[in-house]
């Protein structure tokens, strides 16, 4: 293997890396504050489609940006709508946004399949630091939305460990109870989280046919959102060993498309599994070793809360 | 009418699906008093307790704090009227750290780790409450959260604090201490109120109580001091107590119920079971005391199969049951009442017939359907013999009363005949006759040869009941009492881990 396939390979890690780790971001929010939302890859293909498409009228990838993650916000709100506020099994709401998502997207682009990209978002320029060996075509040479990855990571773990804000939303994925009683509103809570991994989705999905494919074809996420879903919890439920799941899966991913370069002889078909039979095998490890240990996910993930119940 | 009522309650009601909780009850608090508000279980405390706290809106009737009418919408407009309260379960999180839990809720934006935790150390010092504000919740002891739950109120300035039945987790010592606080506070013109069913306490803690009995209040802020405890016991019961006699002496037959060695893990995967030996005799009712959490739950699982067993045996009637299925145990002879009845004693939403052939309705099969009429007699023989009061036997159990909910149990269990019964908790939440008729079946088992472990955290029914008592802390048996010639302050200090008896 050359340097400069090696160079490659990372750069696109890390470009893999930052879609996955926004996804599994809003993801980790959402179920930090006892949601799961399985409708990531609903939410991701919906700020693909819409983001492509904004970008095709407007011209602005920046807008695009935008519109998808309040596109994905408010459809993830209907996750909340259902499990939030209705007390919905969230399972099975989460699986049908992932369905209604993928079918409202392949519909509402189709006109745009095959149209190449209105705008995309370009590398940012970094000057000098570029062209630093190594480091500078695999850190210097990004689309804007990797280091807006980055930022979201540093923020949401600020946030979760240092602010009130932070601590009422963790607490209303522990014990929603605790969290009412104090005096927090568990339903504001839930849906500013869920609305948030709905955002961070959404981006994820822009970035999508905004940078790295750029263009929409129905099925354009393939599954990219389940590998979300797997990250938070290979991370733990923590953002910064989320960020390393995202680069390695991210690595797998860009090593799908490189290995036949590398002179592997392998079907392709058989290659495209790789990074799914991986996380398959990371949740199976995971679960195996939690079986004789505390668990880190949040307490109440997974837990309708209603006041008045007894 | 000089100073208004810190706490005015007037003519509350509060209904849920199929009971009444609340029927126009009534509380007057003064300001800077400890007042007891008493009732027998489901007398409607803790309903009334949740209306003052914004966790449940009233049906109807009006809420004055400090003179002025309030209404409140949810917890935090409770909380801002400057009213805390301590619940029952208490409303902590887990994972969270001292310091986060007291903070949770009113905290600034930032929250420096350091600076809350030495905050909240020196509030607890001014009241004289002992914790360390850095170590998770999870981690401390039932009277330790309680402390916790207090700072919490504390941390919010609340003027009037309400403890729902703050000693039913603490260890006599703990529930001292906890008097010393409460007079604290009480002392510095806040008010608390303060439900109990144990009158000793009420006695010993409050200034004034007032009584509830099916929801309504039926006497209010009685002096303490002026009123003798048999008045009090008897304005809660409505008639003169029931109570069991002490079953007479009785020879006991062979070991049917061995334990040796036994480790069992909780759900954190900590060992809350240890080097646990016993031995039940036929026709030997032996008592478990101990203060809640100390291991009785999952010893109880442990036994019954639905907790499995790092170490150690289990041998029912001779068979080595120790990793054995369930329903191998009750096949075995083993009988058992959970002591969560409604989640894993019964299934709510089940018929009463389903619920009572759950157990065996292999018998009442042909070929591999189950017979109609034969699971209607098998149910019917149940509700008679154990005197269950039931609507139609095919509505769900959801609508009967806890004592007969239990009944339905118990009898479940023993119409299977079993030569061993582990009863945990079995009485617990019943009224006073539901916890007579049990105890009741409780000793004519004993007559009848089964032997009896009774997990209960109610010592005047295990001191009643058993031939011997074992004390559990932490997982282990740390004391065993002959329970007529036992000092209950030697059983309470054995409780609280302290001495062996």
């Amino acid at each position: 293997m050359s340097e400069a396939s090696m160079i490659g390979l990372l750069t696109a890690a890390v470009s893999f890396g930052a879609l996955l780790y926004l996804a599994a971001l809003g993801e980790l929010i959402s179920e930090k504050a006892g949601i799961l939302n399985l409708g990531v890859e609903g939410m991701m293909a919906m700020g693909a489609v819409t983001g492509f498409m904004v970008a095709l009228e407007t011209e602005n990838a920046w807008l695009a940006l935008i519109v998808a993650m309040l596109v994905g916000a408010l459809f993830a709100l209907i996750h909340g709508l259902f499990t939030v506020v209705l007390g919905a099994e969230q399972v099975v709401s989460g699986l049908s946004l992932t369905i209604l998502g993928l079918g409202l997207a392949a519909f509402v682009g189709k006109n745009a399949v095959g149209r190449p990209p209105g705008a995309v978002l370009a590398p940012v320029d970094w000057g000098g630091l570029s062209d630093i060996p190594w480091v500078g075509p695999i850190l210097f040479s990004q689309s804007p939305i990797v280091y807006f990855a980055i930022f979201c990571g540093v923020v949401t773990s600020f946030v979760l460990t240092r602010t009130s804000t932070g601590l009422a939303l963790r607490g209303a994925g522990e014990s929603a109870s605790t969290v009412d009683a104090s005096g927090h509103s568990v339903v504001q809570l839930r849906l500013g989280a869920v609305a948030m991994g709905g955002a961070l989705a959404g981006a994820a999905g822009a970035y999508l046919t905004l940078c790295l494919t750029p263009q929409w074809t129905e099925g354009v996420t393939a599954g990219r959102g389940w590998i979300a879903v797997a990250l938070v919890i290979f991370g733990a439920w923590r953002p910064g060993r989320c960020a390393i799941g995202a680069l390695l899966f991210g690595g797998l991913l860009a090593l799908k498309t490189r290995l036949q370069t590398f002179g592997v002889d392998l079907s392709p078909i058989l290659l495209s599994m790789i990074p799914y039979v991986l996380t398959i095998g990371v949740l199976i490890v995971i679960s195996i070793r939690a079986r004789n240990r505390p668990s880190s996910s949040p307490a109440a993930l997974g837990q309708a809360y209603r006041r008045e119940e007894r | 009418m000089s100073t208004p009522f810190a706490v005015d309650l007037i003519d509350i009601w509060k209904r849920f699906p199929g009971v009444v909780a609340n029927a126009g009850a009534t509380l007057q608090v003064k300001q800077g008093s400890i007042h007891a508000v008493l009732g027998e279980n489901g007398a409607g405390k803790s309903t009334l307790m949740n209306v003052l706290a914004g966790m449940y809106r009233p049906d109807s009737g009006e809420i004055r704090i400090g003179g002025s009418q309030f209404w409140f919408r949810s917890p935090s407009d409770a909380l801002a009227a400057g009213i805390g309260m301590v619940h029952q379960e208490f409303k902590l999180v887990p994972s969270f750290t001292v310091a986060e839990n007291v903070v949770l809720g009113s905290a600034d934006r930032i929250i420096r780790r350091s600076s809350i935790e030495s905050q909240v150390e020196a509030l607890a010092k001014q009241f004289g409450l002992n914790i360390d504000p850095a170590r998770p919740v999870w981690q401390l002891s039932m009277g330790e959260r309680q402390r916790v739950e207090i700072l919490k109120t504390l941390w919010r300035n609340a003027q009037i604090l309400i403890m729902d039945e703050p000693t039913a987790v603490l260890t006599p010592g703990e529930a001292e201490e906890l008097g010393s606080v409460l007079r604290e506070m009480a002392n510095t013109g806040r008010s608390v109120i303060f439900i109990s069913h144990k009158l000793h306490e009420v006695k010993e803690f409050s200034d004034e109580a007032t009584v509830l009995r099916e929801g309504k209040t039926v006497a209010a802020s009685l002096r303490v001091e002026d009123t003798d405890t048999s008045k009090l016991a008897g304005l809660m019961v409505g008639s003169s107590p029931v109570t069991t006699d002490r079953p007479p002496d009785r020879e006991h037959g062979p070991s049917l119920l061995e334990v040796r060695g036994l480790e069992a893990l909780d759900d954190r995967y900590l060992s809350a079971v240890r080097d646990f030996n016993l031995d039940v005799h036929s026709g030997e009712i032996v008592g478990i005391a101990g203060v809640s959490g100390n291991g009785q739950r999952e010893l109880a699982q442990a036994i019954a199969g639905l907790r499995p067993v790092k170490s150690g045996t289990i041998t029912i009637n001779g068979d080595d049951l120790t990793h054995a299925l369930p329903v191998e145990r009750f096949r075995a002879g083993l009988g058992y009442v959970p002591e969560d009845r409604l989640g894993v004693g019964l299934a709510p939403r089940l018929s009463v017939i389903e619920n009572a052939i759950l157990r065996n309705y292999k018998q009442l099969r042909q070929g591999p359907l189950l017979v109609e009429e034969k699971m209607s007699t098998y149910c019917e023989d149940i509700v008679n013999k154990f005197g269950v009061r039931t609507g139609p036997l095919n509505e769900p159990i959801a609508g009967l009363s806890g004592g007969n909910l239990q009944r339905l149990l118990v009898g479940r269990e023993l119409s299977g005949e079993p030569k061993v019964l582990v009863a945990a908790q079995p009485t617990r939440g019943l009224d006073v006759q539901g916890v007579k008729a049990i105890q009741d079946l409780l000793v004519a088992e004993r007559a009848a040869g089964v032997a009896v472990l009774l997990i209960s955290e109610d010592l005047d029914e295990l001191l009643t009941l058993s031939d011997r008592l074992l004390v559990m802390h932490s997982g282990k048996i740390v004391g065993e009492f002959d329970p007529v010639n036992a000092e209950r302050q030697d059983i309470g200090a054995a409780m609280a881990g302290g001495a062996q008896g």
